[in-house]
C-alpha cells in the first residue's frame, strides 16, 4: 500500500497533491470565477454602450464644435453642442464640494484616528455612516428648500438664484465628507505606532505628531481618498439636478443656476427621446466624457491604494 | 514631607497643562465632527417638520398626483411597491453573485496573475463609477439593446450591477477577517478546499456579509439617478405586476414631488422623504447592531 500511495518521498519529486482530479471542485471554482467576471462584463458593457452612439454623435457634430464652442443647448432649437458650460459647471461644483469636504473630512479622520477614545469613536463612526447612507435626492431637497433660502437671508447681496451652483456644491461637499474621512482614517490607522512613539520620544506634542508624522506617513491614502471624493462629486446627479438646475449658460458665477454634465444626462434621459436622434446620442457623448474623467481618477486612486497600502506591514 | 509623598507631581516629564494651541487644535478637530452631526440633526428635523402635515396613512395607501387639489390625500404607494420589487430582485441577483465573486478573489485567486489583479482593480473602479453612468448602461444595453424596455427587470439588472462592487468589497472584508488557522485546521482534517469554504469560512463570515449586504441594499433603495434614464421618471399610478411591468421607485417619485412648483405637492415629497429615511435608518441600525453583536475577535 505504501508503495502505491507514496506521500512525498523526499527526493522523488512527488507532491502531496491529490492523485486524481476532483471535478466537482473544479466546476465550483469555474462558477466562482464566472461570478467575478461579471464585474469585467459590466465594464465592457458600459464601454460598449457608450462607444457606438458616441461615434455616431461625432459623425453628426464635429469635435471642433463640441470642444470649441461655449453654447450648449442640444435639446432646444436651433441645437448647439459646445460642451464647455456643463464642464465648467461640473468643475465648479466639484471645487466647492472639495473646499468643504477636505478640511472637514481630514479633521474628522485625524480626530477619530489619533484622539478619540473608543467610546467617542463608537458614537461618531455611525454618524458618518448614516451621513454616507442619506440618499442624495434628500440632500438635493435640503439644498433647494432650506439652504438656498437661508443663504439668501444671510447674504442678500449675492443675488442667489432659486437654483444655484453654490448650494448644490456645498451639499455635494457634505455628501463626500464620509468618503474623505473613512478612507483617510483607514490609512492613518495603518501607520505603525513606532512612528508615533518615536515622535513623542523626541518631545513632539500630539498635534505635531499628528500633523508632521501621521499625516505625511498616510499621505498616499489621503490623496487616494480625495481623488475618489472628487470623482464622486463630479458624477453626483440628484443634488445638482434638484438644487443646481438645468440651465446651461457659460458662466463662472456660482450664484447662477447651472447644469453639470450629470444633470444634463438626467434631464435629457428623463425626456422620452427616440433612439437614434441626435439629442439621444448627446446623452452618450456627455456620458463618455464623464465616464472617462471619473474612470481616470478612480483608476489613479485605486492604483495609489494598491501600490502604497502595505508599506509598513 | 509633602513633596516626598507626592513625587509624581514634582517630576512630571510632560509639561504641566497643554499649550493653548494643542487645545485649539483638538477643539477644531472635534468641531468638524460636530458639524457633520449637527447637519444630520438639522436635516432630519427640517424634513420631519416640512412633511409633518402629510405623515398619514394616505401617504402609503394612495397613488401619487401632481395636482394641488389631490395634495391632501395623494401618496407614494406605487413608488414604495416599485422600490420593493426592484430591490428584492436586486438582492436575489447581486447578493449571491457578489459573495461568490468575493470567495473566488479571497480563496482561489492567485494574486500574482495579471487577470486576477485586473479583476480587483476593475471592481475598485466600478464602485466609484457615477450611478448615472449605470443608467446609461441600463438605457443603451439592457433597455434598448436587449429590448427589455423600461421595465422592472431592466431596473433590477441595472441596480444589481451598480451595487455588485459594493457587495463584493464588503464580502471580501468579511472573508478576509476569518483567520488562516481555521482554514488550515479544516484542510488538515482532510476537508477539500470547497468543503473548508462552505462549512468553515462562509459560516464564520456571515455576520460581516450580512452587514455589508444590508448597507449595499440601503444604497440601492436610495438610488434615483439611473432610474431617471430607465423610464421610471413619470408618476406611475399603478403598482408593478410582473417583471415586464413599467414602474417607478420611491426616490424618483420624491424627485418629481419636491421639484414641483406647488408647495402643497412639495409637502407630500417631504413626507415621502421621511418614509424613505425611516426605512434607511432602520436598515443602518440593524447593520450596526449586527456588526457590534456578532463581530468575532479571533
Amino acid at each position: 500500500m505504501a508503495a502505491q500511495h507514496p506521500a512525498t518521498a523526499p527526493g522523488t519529486g512527488r507532491s502531496l497533491a491529490r492523485s486524481r482530479p476532483r471535478y466537482g471542485e473544479a466546476i465550483i471554482k469555474a462558477l466562482l470565477l464566472a461570478a467575478a467576471l461579471v464585474s469585467i462584463a459590466t465594464t465592457v458593457g458600459i464601454i460598449y454602450s457608450l462607444v457606438e452612439p458616441t461615434i455616431e454623435f461625432f459623425q453628426a457634430v464635429s469635435i471642433g464644435q463640441f470642444f470649441g464652442s461655449t453654447n450648449w443647448g442640444p435639446l432646444i432649437k436651433p441645437a448647439t453642442f459646445g460642451v464647455w458650460p456643463i464642464v465648467v459647471a461640473t468643475l465648479e461644483i466639484t471645487l466647492i464640494a472639495i473646499i468643504v469636504a477636505v478640511p472637514l473630512g481630514l479633521a474628522a479622520a485625524i480626530y477619530l484616528s489619533e484622539y478619540a477614545k473608543p467610546g467617542v469613536r463608537k458614537f461618531f463612526k455611525p454618524v458618518l455612516e448614516i451621513l454616507a447612507g442619506v440618499p442624495t435626492v434628500v440632500f438635493g431637497y435640503f439644498a433647494l428648500s432650506f439652504l438656498t433660502p437661508l443663504l439668501k437671508d444671510i447674504f442678500p447681496f449675492l443675488n442667489l438664484e432659486a437654483k444655484n451652483a453654490l448650494s448644490a456644491g456645498l451639499l455635494v461637499g457634505i455628501m463626500i465628507i464620509p468618503i474623505v474621512a473613512s478612507l483617510s482614517e483607514d490609512s492613518m490607522a495603518a501607520v505603525p505606532n513606532g512612528l508615533r512613539e518615536g515622535s513623542f520620544a523626541l518631545g513632539a506634542s500630539k498635534m505635531l505628531t499628528s500633523i508632521r508624522v501621521v499625516v505625511p506617513a498616510a499621505f498616499s491614502g489621503i490623496v487616494a481618498a480625495i481623488i475618489l471624493a472628487v470623482s464622486r462629486a463630479a458624477g453626483e446627479t440628484m443634488i445638482v439636478a434638484v438644487a443646481g438646475g438645468f440651465k446651461s449658460i457659460f458662466t463662472f458665477d456660482p450664484t447662477n443656476e447651472m447644469a453639470t454634465m450629470a444633470a444634463f444626462i438626467a434631464q435629457a434621459g428623463a425626456g422620452d427621446l427616440s433612439t437614434g436622434s441626435i439629442p439621444y446620442k448627446t446623452i452618450f457623448a456627455v456620458g463618455s466624457l464623464l465616464f472617462i474623467i471619473t474612470f481616470v481618477m478612480n483608476w489613479f486612486s485605486a492604483r495609489m491604494v494598491q501600490k502604497y497600502r502595505e508599506v509598513y506591514d | 514631607m509633602a513633596i516626598l509623598s507626592t513625587p509624581a507631581s514634582t517630576v512630571r516629564l510632560a509639561s504641566q497643562g497643554r499649550p493653548l494651541k494643542e487645545h485649539l487644535f483638538r477643539i477644531a478637530l472635534l468641531a468638524s465632527l460636530a458639524i457633520a452631526m449637527i447637519f444630520l440633526v438639522v436635516l432630519l428635523v427640517y424634513v420631519v417638520t416640512q412633511g409633518w402635515s402629510r405623515l398619514d396613512l394616505n401617504l402609503i395607501q394612495n397613488f401619487p398626483s401632481l395636482r394641488a387639489v389631490n395634495a391632501a390625500t395623494a401618496g407614494v404607494l406605487s413608488g414604495i411597491m416599485g422600490t420593493l420589487w426592484v430591490v428584492a430582485l436586486t438582492a436575489l441577483m447581486a447578493l449571491p453573485t457578489g459573495v461568490l465573486a468575493a470567495v473566488y478573489l479571497e480563496e482561489y485567486a492567485d494574486k500574482t496573475k495579471w487577470y486576477n489583479r485586473l479583476i480587483e482593480l476593475n471592481i475598485a473602479n466600478l464602485a466609484a463609477v457615477p450611478s448615472i453612468v449605470y443608467g446609461i448602461l441600463g438605457l443603451g444595453v439592457i433597455s434598448r439593446g436587449f429590448g427589455l424596455g423600461p421595465s422592472v427587470i431592466t431596473g433590477a439588472i441595472t441596480l444589481s450591477l451598480l451595487v455588485l462592487p459594493i457587495v463584493i468589497i464588503a464580502a471580501r472584508e468579511a472573508i478576509k477577517s476569518v483567520p488562516p488557522s481555521i482554514r488550515e485546521g479544516s484542510l488538515a482534517l482532510g476537508a477539500t478546499q470547497w468543503q473548508t469554504i462552505w462549512r468553515q469560512v462562509l459560516p464564520a463570515s456571515v455576520p460581516g456579509i450580512a452587514t455589508g449586504s444590508i448597507l449595499a441594499l440601503s444604497r440601492a433603495i436610495g438610488e434615483a439617478a439611473p432610474f431617471l434614464l430607465l423610464g421610471a421618471a413619470t408618476l406611475v399610478r399603478f403598482n408593478p405586476d410582473g417583471l415586464d411591468s413599467s414602474f417607478s421607485v420611491l426616490p424618483v417619485q420624491i424627485y418629481n414631488l419636491i421639484t414641483n412648483s406647488r408647495p402643497e405637492v412639495q409637502v407630500v415629497g417631504a413626507a415621502a422623504i421621511v418614509v424613505l429615511l425611516a426605512i434607511l435608518l432602520l436598515m443602518n441600525s440593524v447593520a450596526i447592531w449586527l456588526r457590534n453583536r456578532y463581530q468575532k475577535r479571533w
